[in-house]
This record gives C-alpha cells, structure tokens and sequence, in this order.
C-alpha cells in the first residue's frame, strides 16, 4: 500500500517538473520571439520611408535639410539595427522618429502634399507602425515579466537555477525620452 | 457580488478587474456545474431510471451545443450580414488590428464589416485560430482612432479569453437543466397518474418533504440557470473591458467610445434577441430609464454602460 502511495507521489512530482520546465522553455522562446518582433516592426518602419521622402520631394523639393535629417537618422537606425547594441538602437529610434515629426509638420504647409492619396496612404501606415513598434516593446516587456517571475517565484526558481535559465532585461526607452520635448513657436 | 454604484467606484487597476472577473467567472461556472449536478439527482430521485434521463439530456445538450460552437463564426457572420473589409477605405481598421494583436500575442482575425449606420461591433470564432471581428459602417464613421482602437480591443479580448467556448460551456448547462427538468417533471407527472406506488417516497415524511423539495428545484433550476448564463455575460463583458485596457494601456480610448455609444442609442437592424450576446453594446433597443426593476436586468446581456464607463475611468 505504502509502495502505491510512494510510487503516485514520484509520478506527480515527475509531473510537475516536466510542465514546469516545458513552461520555462516557452515562456524563455516567447522573451527572444518578442525581442525579434520589435526588430521586424522597425524594419517596416525603414521599408516605408524612400517612399515617403519621394512623395514629399514631388512636392517640397526645397526642403531639403528636413529630407536629408530623415534620410541619415533611417541609416543610422539600420547600422544601429544590424550593430546590436539595444541602447544604440533605442536611441537611434527616437531620433528617426523625431526627424519623421519634422518632415509631417513640414508638410503641414504644402495643401497640395497633404491632398495626396499617396501621402495620406503613408502617413497612415507611418501613424500605424509607430504604434506597432510600441506594442512590440510594451508585449517584449510583458513576456520579460512573465518570463523572470516564473524563474524567480518558488518551487520554479529551482529548477530555473539547474537548467541555467537567467533572468532578461525590459526595453528601457532610451535616456533623451525623459526629458521634456522643446516646443518652438 | 453587487455591482459597483454610480459615481462610487474606488480606484483601480486593469490587472486587478481581470483577476476579479476571472473569479466570478469560475464561481458561476461551479454554480452552473453544482446546479447541473443537484437537477440530476433530483430527477434520478423522483423518477425510476432517472438517472438514464438525465445523461441523456446532459448528451443532447451537448452534442447540439458543440455543433453551433463549431460553425460559431459562420453563422454570427451570414446572420448579420457580414461582407469581408476588404478595400483601401479599411486600411485604419486592418492596422489598429494588427498592431492590437501584437500586443495580445494573438494571430490577427478575419475582418469583417456590417452595412448598417448604429456603431457596434462583435467577435467570434471557437478560438483565436478561428477567429472574425465585424465591425459596423457606422462604428467606422463615429469613433475616432483612439476609440476604434478601445472597441476593437475589446472584441480581441473576447477572442483572447475564449469567450464563445466559455458561453458554449454555460449553454450546455442551461439545455442540459431544461431537458431535464422538462423530461423529469414529465415522467414524475404520468408515472403518478398510471402510478406504480413507490415505497421510497410515500411512505415517510422525510422523503415526502425531500420529494417536495426535488419538484421545487425542476421548476426553478431552469431559471436560475439562465440568469446565471446572463450574469456570465455580463461578467465577461467587464473582463474585455479590463482585458482591452491591458492591450492598449489607454483607459479613456474605450471609455469614450462607450460615451458616444450612450449618446447614440440607435439599434442594429440585423440584430436579434438571439445574437444580442455577442455586440459590445446590446444592439436592442432599450432605454436607460425602461431598464426596469432589478428583476428585469437579470436578464441582461450587457452591464450598464454608466457602470462601464465608471469602471474604466477608475482604473
């Protein structure tokens, strides 16, 4: 009887740690499937620009310091992209996005660039991608959470300990955010 | 489980009213459950081979049940009407989906688009692999991106937390209690006119007074089981509206656009006493000063919308 009763306690321990660590593995693949999420959305953030900056020369041709400020902030954030450094990329995001800002508050005093089809087509998907990108980051930071509380909390941490799972980062917006934005009349 | 008072809602969180609402959630599902339990016994108690009854009952609700949950999106959508938003003037529309299912970490839905000017919106499918949301021509006219983003958060938290399955769940109580309630009394009633007498009951006052109580519950369990199946709906409602602020992390998105959906009050033409669960606003027609007595809002699909809005600007 005894031997029953020891023998249905080792088969659900057993239990318990293979769905636990099956668990970890997913919740540790959802972490880096998230982290390349973000990647994929600030890439067709890249992918749209060109044909911005041709739609808007059609029309502003002369500004050209605005085109050009979007121009280089999108080759940087692709070096940033390929460079790996999380914080460089951030960084090198907020700027791109600041330089967008410019160019569509720009384009605020051309009425003939803004009756464009072509234009408005883009700015929706501009508008749309940015917050793509900001729900990758904000679904990155939720698997972080659920990844490091299920490796932290107990009984898990143990087992977390013995296979070698290790606690991530969150997307941290880069410092420049917090300062506040300058507005010029 | 009183619902929160107007203007009296204390602050909140969104993960707090999600772990709230996923309680109540299990309570009524284990009250249905009990329910289901008590009706067999009472008719296995009452009635010779009772108990095969109640099976078969408990079978039949199931397989009809599993039939509709199957073909769910198919018919919520030929129903309505619905026509795939398909075209350049959904582009808004198909974005705000997309970048709302990334935060979910949900596949994107099929998206559909019903022809009608009142704003309301609903989801569907037997789960996220298998899902549609459809939208009204008047919704897309009304709300504005921050609201349209609110409303269609909330239908994808519907798909997210498998809200067709839990209804289905609650519907086959619902059939199974009927059936059996109806088939039992049935049987109890004939069996004691062409009676055979039964020592079990006749014979002492314990049993009659047990009897008594068994015919009490056939008759009412049917319902009590569907105002528990209404005050489930209302319960998953409050959910998608937490479930949704969680998505967009925007409480006010949703809660304006459930103050342009009160200001409004037009009714859906396609929309049926049928497949009023499944809109975000409960597309019949009903005034806020006929809601009636507390009685009447048992049978509610929806919670009020003031009660709504409160809840979402407290959090």
């Amino acid at each position: 009887m005894v031997v029953i009763v020891v023998i249905v306690v080792v088969v659900l321990i057993g239990l318990f740690l293979v769905v636990s660590y099956n668990g970890l593995v997913r919740s540790r693949n959802t972490v880096d499937s998230a982290a390349s999420q973000i990647e994929v959305q600030q890439k067709r953030r890249y992918d749209l620009i060109p044909n911005l900056i041709e739609t808007v020369k059609g029309y502003a041709a002369h500004e050209r310091q605005t085109l050009e400020a979007v121009t280089n902030a999108r080759s940087n954030a692709i070096n940033a992209q390929q460079g790996g450094d999380v914080g460089q990329q951030a960084a090198a995001e907020n700027v791109l996005s600041g330089a967008l800002k410019s160019l569509f508050a720009v384009a605020e005093a051309y009425p003939d660039l803004k009756a464009n089809q072509n234009f408005l087509n883009l700015q929706e998907e501009l508008t749309s991608t940015e917050d793509r990108i900001a729900y990758s980051r904000q679904f990155f930071n939720d698997a972080v959470l659920k990844y490091n509380n299920a490796i932290q909390t107990f009984p898990r941490n143990v087992l977390a300990g013995m296979f070698n799972f290790s606690r991530r980062g969150f997307f941290d917006a880069a410092p420049e955010t917090d300062a506040p934005p300058q507005v010029r009349f | 489980m009183t619902e929160p008072e107007l203007g009296a809602v204390e602050r909140t969180s969104y993960e707090t009213e999600i772990n709230r609402n996923r309680r109540r959630t299990l309570l009524i599902l284990a009250g249905l459950f009990v329910l289901t339990v008590l009706v067999g016994l009472a008719v296995d108690y009452l009635v010779h081979g009772g108990l095969v009854v109640a099976v078969l009952a408990l079978v039949i609700a199931i397989v009809m049940a599993w039939v509709a949950y199957f073909k769910s999106d198919a018919v919520a959508l030929a129903v309505s009407r619905a026509r795939p938003a398909d075209g350049p003037e959904f582009r808004r529309y198909h974005n705000l989906v997309d970048g709302l299912c990334i935060a979910a970490g949900v596949p994107k839905p099929r998206l559909f688009v019903v022809d009608d000017p009142a704003p309301n919106a609903f989801a569907t499918g037997r789960d996220p692999e298998h899902a549609a949301i459809a939208v009204t021509t008047g919704l897309l006219a009304t709300m504005n991106r921050v609201e349209l983003e609110g409303v269609l958060a909330h239908e994808l938290s519907h798909i997210k937390n498998y809200d067709i399955l839990i209804q289905t769940v609650a519907v086959v109580a619902v059939g199974a209690i009927a059936l059996m309630s109806d088939l039992g009394l049935r049987i109890l009633f004939w069996s004691s006119i062409f009676g055979d007498d039964d020592d079990r009951q006749n014979n002492n006052p314990a049993g009659i007074v047990v009897a008594v109580l068994a015919v009490a519950l056939l008759v009412l369990a049917p319902l009590g089981a569907v105002g528990m199946q209404f005050a489930l709906s209302r319960r998953r409602e409050y959910l998608a509206d937490a479930q949704a602020v969680a998505f967009t992390r925007y409480p006010p998105g949703l809660a304006s656009a459930l103050r342009k959906l009160q200001a409004d009050g037009a009714v859906v033409r396609s929309a049926t006493k049928a497949t009023a669960q499944m809109w975000i606003e409960t597309p019949l027609d009903v005034r806020p000063d006929e809601r009636g007595a507390r009685l009447n809002r048992m049978f509610d699909t929806h919670p009020p919308l003031e009660e709504r809005i409160a809840l979402l600007e407290a959090m």
